[in-house]
């Protein structure tokens, strides 16, 4: 405490803070939060994505807890959708459709719930993506990874509870399919089932407990994640890439409050705007066109939603291998839907360690760094995509084949083969264009900008002139050195074209005169395309 | 010379009996309607080198047709699926080859020749409950045509083709001869009035607009996954750059 403390503030605004202050003790760590500094990249707004689309699902979900009856009890249908009326159905999917066709909204609200969920896992592997090509996850940032990584299992796990809710043909086939998963376990995958689902299939409380699951447990964890992830941002301070000023232990960016936290507000309405539009233009899950479940029934092109589908297609490429060890069967069923996502998750989770042991790299890292100058890492990403796009791909593979005239058997060889062939292909082609990125980075500071200007000397060779982007020396050779930074490759990225006229529909301004450097001889040497100073020729 | 009057003798009898149970090629003919004849004619044009002189079909290249009945005509013909464009997995809508007139004289052959099932009686084809319907539908025909009739792909190239553009008769039609990989229907599996709620479901379902906005084919999940992608993703991605830019 200062002895000599600020005079009382005057306006009401800031009576009713100091208030606030002598009783809170909050304006320290109110002032450090809003003068954190966020650095400026398009690609540090990917997470955000998922964070809003949590808050939107977190919104229409307690709206659709109003209505919806999680009970498998047998009623017959008395609702306004007539195709299905005098139909013996459970209560949960009778809400369901309720909640479509008789609650005000209601249709709108899980409309905008389900895309959002999509939105929300694709939203995060997008992010796992940026986090991964950059090197983000390295030292001291490990913990966020793997935190990420819980996320993304916790957000498909999520997904599914509530795709099993409504209890209609196709969210019934999905629970089939997930008892059959688990019963494939070896020793305990039985009696887990039956402890799950409480006796045989389908029994009568799953859809009860997957529902405390969906709107208790799950977004508890996840929220308490989500808190721990960003968190740990605020603690470790967030990465950026290398560039002028920006060091290891500084952090270049605009601050919390107000630019990036309008940005921010901005981009959730966008976000909002974008899953609204969504939910009242395209129709998502239409449950009253599945009809209510039936063990018996199923419908061709019962498909999973998008995140489960790689599991979907790697259960259609696996060959259909019957173990047996010690009289005890393997169903073929349990290698790709447990094992496989099981190794991947792992990998998946431990990459921050495998790397560091790998490279023995053990120093602390805030900036980023561009995939081309890892290219290993970068060809193992490409080759792990390849992979998840095979069995991806394949999980819709029966609607690929209507769809385009295919045949089916067809398309299981091609994810068959392809799963093998293709991973390894994109390792090289990623790797080789890492390279030849780097390259051209290295040339453009040796040699110059491309200014496409074309000379013709006395002597009749054409040579076309290059504008270094540094000093150069004797032999008109750069000397910058690469900082993981972007290098200029064309004029208009050093100025050449000079500044864009403002306006969004019309110029609201007088265009700048324009100004070329690579014609500024004043301030300049120009290269020849053989890399001489143009003024040896002299 | 009585051995050669036994022998004269026989012959006569041989002759006589032949001439009396041998078939008589013009009286059969004449068993045929007119309409029958001129849908012979257009078979020995149009479909004779796959279905075989007599209707007893001709091995890897099409089935007897014998006792397939007219409504089989009427769904394979009708439809363009016959006669086939070439020799795939399966015979594909298409525009029809013969006009109505020719189609009829075509079933009037075809049924005289083993009889099969017939076209439904006169009367609306829809005059069925529109919610047991539904039940049937999931229960019969769903498995391969999808829950909104949408079609679905079957093994080796073959599909269950989407109910979109099948009017009243060709659903009735189909379930009655089970063309290609569809199996048959007959009265004893779905009676009369259960196959008219069927159709009365089918058709409702197509003939209803979308309550939830545009359908996406109504094919399930897959479509959905595109749409998140190729439309969510990429707008987001795209408003990321453009804050991201603005400082």
């Amino acid at each position: 405490m200062s002895t000599s403390a600020p005079a009382r503030p005057a306006t009401p605004i800031g009576r009713a803070a100091s208030g606030a202050d002598e009783r809170l003790t909050i304006a320290g760590p109110l002032r450090r939060t809003l003068n954190k500094v966020f650095p400026d990249h398009w690609s540090f707004l990917l997470g955000e994505i998922a964070l809003y689309t949590f808050v939107i699902l977190l919104l229409t979900g307690t709206y659709l807890t109003f209505f919806f009856d999680a009970s498998m009890e047998e009623v017959v249908y008395d609702g306004s959708y007539d195709p299905l009326r005098g139909v013996e159905m459970s209560k949960a999917y009778a809400t369901s459709l309720d909640i479509s066709f008789d609650v005000r909204g209601g249709l709108l609200m899980r409309q905008i719930h389900h895309w959002a969920a999509l939105l929300f896992v694709a939203a995060i592997v997008v992010h796992l993506m940026r986090t991964f090509f950059t090197g983000a996850f390295r030292k001291p940032r490990e913990a966020n990874w793997m935190i990420g990584v819980a996320l993304l299992v916790l957000g498909i796990l999520e997904g599914v509870f509530g795709y099993s809710l409504p209890d209609d043909l196709l969210s019934g086939t999905g629970l089939r399919i997930i008892n059959a998963i688990i019963m494939s376990i070896p020793v305990i995958g039985t009696w887990t089932a039956f402890a799950i689902f409480g006796g045989e299939f389908p029994g009568e409380v799953i859809i009860a407990r997957f529902y405390i699951l969906h709107v208790l447990l799950i977004p508890g964890i996840l929220l308490a994640l989500i808190s721990a992830h960003l968190l740990l941002i605020v603690k470790n301070k967030h990465t950026q890439f290398p560039g002028p000023g920006r060091t290891e232990d500084n952090v270049v960016g605009k601050r919390f409050f107000p630019v990036f936290a309008v940005k921010s507000g901005g981009f959730f309405m966008v976000v909002f705007g974008l899953t609204a539009a969504l939910g009242g233009l395209v129709q998502i899950n239409p449950i009253w066109l599945y009809g209510p479940y039936n063990p018996g029934l199923v419908s061709a092109g019962s498909q999973p939603d998008w995140y489960v589908g790689f599991l979907d297609g790697s259960t259609r490429l696996f060959p259909p291998w019957d173990l047996y060890i010690f009289g005890y069967n393997i169903p073929p069923l349990f290698w790709p839907t447990i094992v496989m996502p099981g190794i991947l998750f792992t990998l998946l989770a431990l990459y921050p360690i495998i790397e560091a042991k790998l490279t023995k790299d053990t120093a602390h890292h805030n900036l980023l760094q561009r995939p081309r100058d890892v290219p290993v890492r970068t060809a193992i990403g490409a080759m792990a995509l390849a992979f998840y796009t095979v069995l991806w791909i394949s999980g819709g593979n029966d609607l690929i084949a209507d769809k385009f005239n295919i045949s089916l058997n067809a398309m299981t060889w091609v994810g068959r083969i392809g799963l093998i062939v293709l991973p390894p292909i994109a390792y090289w082609v990623a790797y080789r264009l890492c390279l030849g990125l780097q390259q051209h980075d290295r040339q453009v500071l040796e040699h110059g900008v491309e200014t496409g200007i074309i000379r013709r000397l006395p002597h009749g060779e054409f040579i076309e002139v290059h504008q270094p982007l540094g000093p150069v020396d004797a032999h008109g050779h750069g000397s910058l050195q690469y900082g993981g930074a972007p290098v200029p490759k064309r004029m208009n990225h050093i100025g050449g074209l000079g500044r864009a006229v403002k306006g969004f529909f019309t110029p609201i301004e007088d265009a700048a005169p324009r100004h070329d450097p690579a014609l500024d001889e004043e301030r300049q040497v120009e290269l020849t395309g053989s890399g001489r100073p143009k003024d040896t020729e002299a | 010379m009585s051995s050669g009057l036994a022998l004269l003798l026989a012959l006569i009898a041989v002759g006589g009996l032949y001439s009396a149970t041998a078939p008589e090629s013009t009286a059969q003919d004449s068993g045929l309607s007119v309409e029958a004849m001129a849908g012979q004619e257009i078979y020995e044009n149009g479909c004779i080198t796959c279905h075989g002189r007599n209707l007893q079909g001709v091995e890897d290249q099409g089935p007897s047709l014998i006792g397939v009945g007219e409504a089989a005509v009427y769904f394979q013909v009708g439809t363009g699926r016959m006669p086939l464009a070439q020799n795939e997995a399966q015979a594909q809508r298409k525009t029809p080859a013969y006009d109505d007139a020719e189609v009829n004289q075509l079933m009037a052959y075809i049924q005289a020749n083993g009889g099969g099932p017939t076209l439904p009686d006169e009367g609306d084809l829809r005059e069925g409950e529109l919610a047991e319907g539904g039940e049937l539908f999931r229960l019969n025909c769903a498995s391969c045509h999808n829950f909104a009739g949408r079609g679905g792909a079957l093994s080796g190239g073959k599909n269950a083709p989407a109910l979109t553009e099948s009017t009243d008769l060709d659903i009735y039609t189909a379930m009655l001869s089970g063309p290609q990989n569809m199996p048959v229907f007959g009265d004893n599996q779905l009676t009369p009035e259960q196959k008219r709620s069927i159709i009365n479901y089918v058709q409702t379902l197509k003939e209803t607009a979308d309550p939830g906005g545009a359908g996406i084919g109504r094919a399930g999940p897959v479509p959905e996954g595109l749409v998140i992608w190729v439309v969510g993703i990429t707008v987001c991605l795209v408003v990321c750059v453009w804050v991201g830019s603005r400082a």
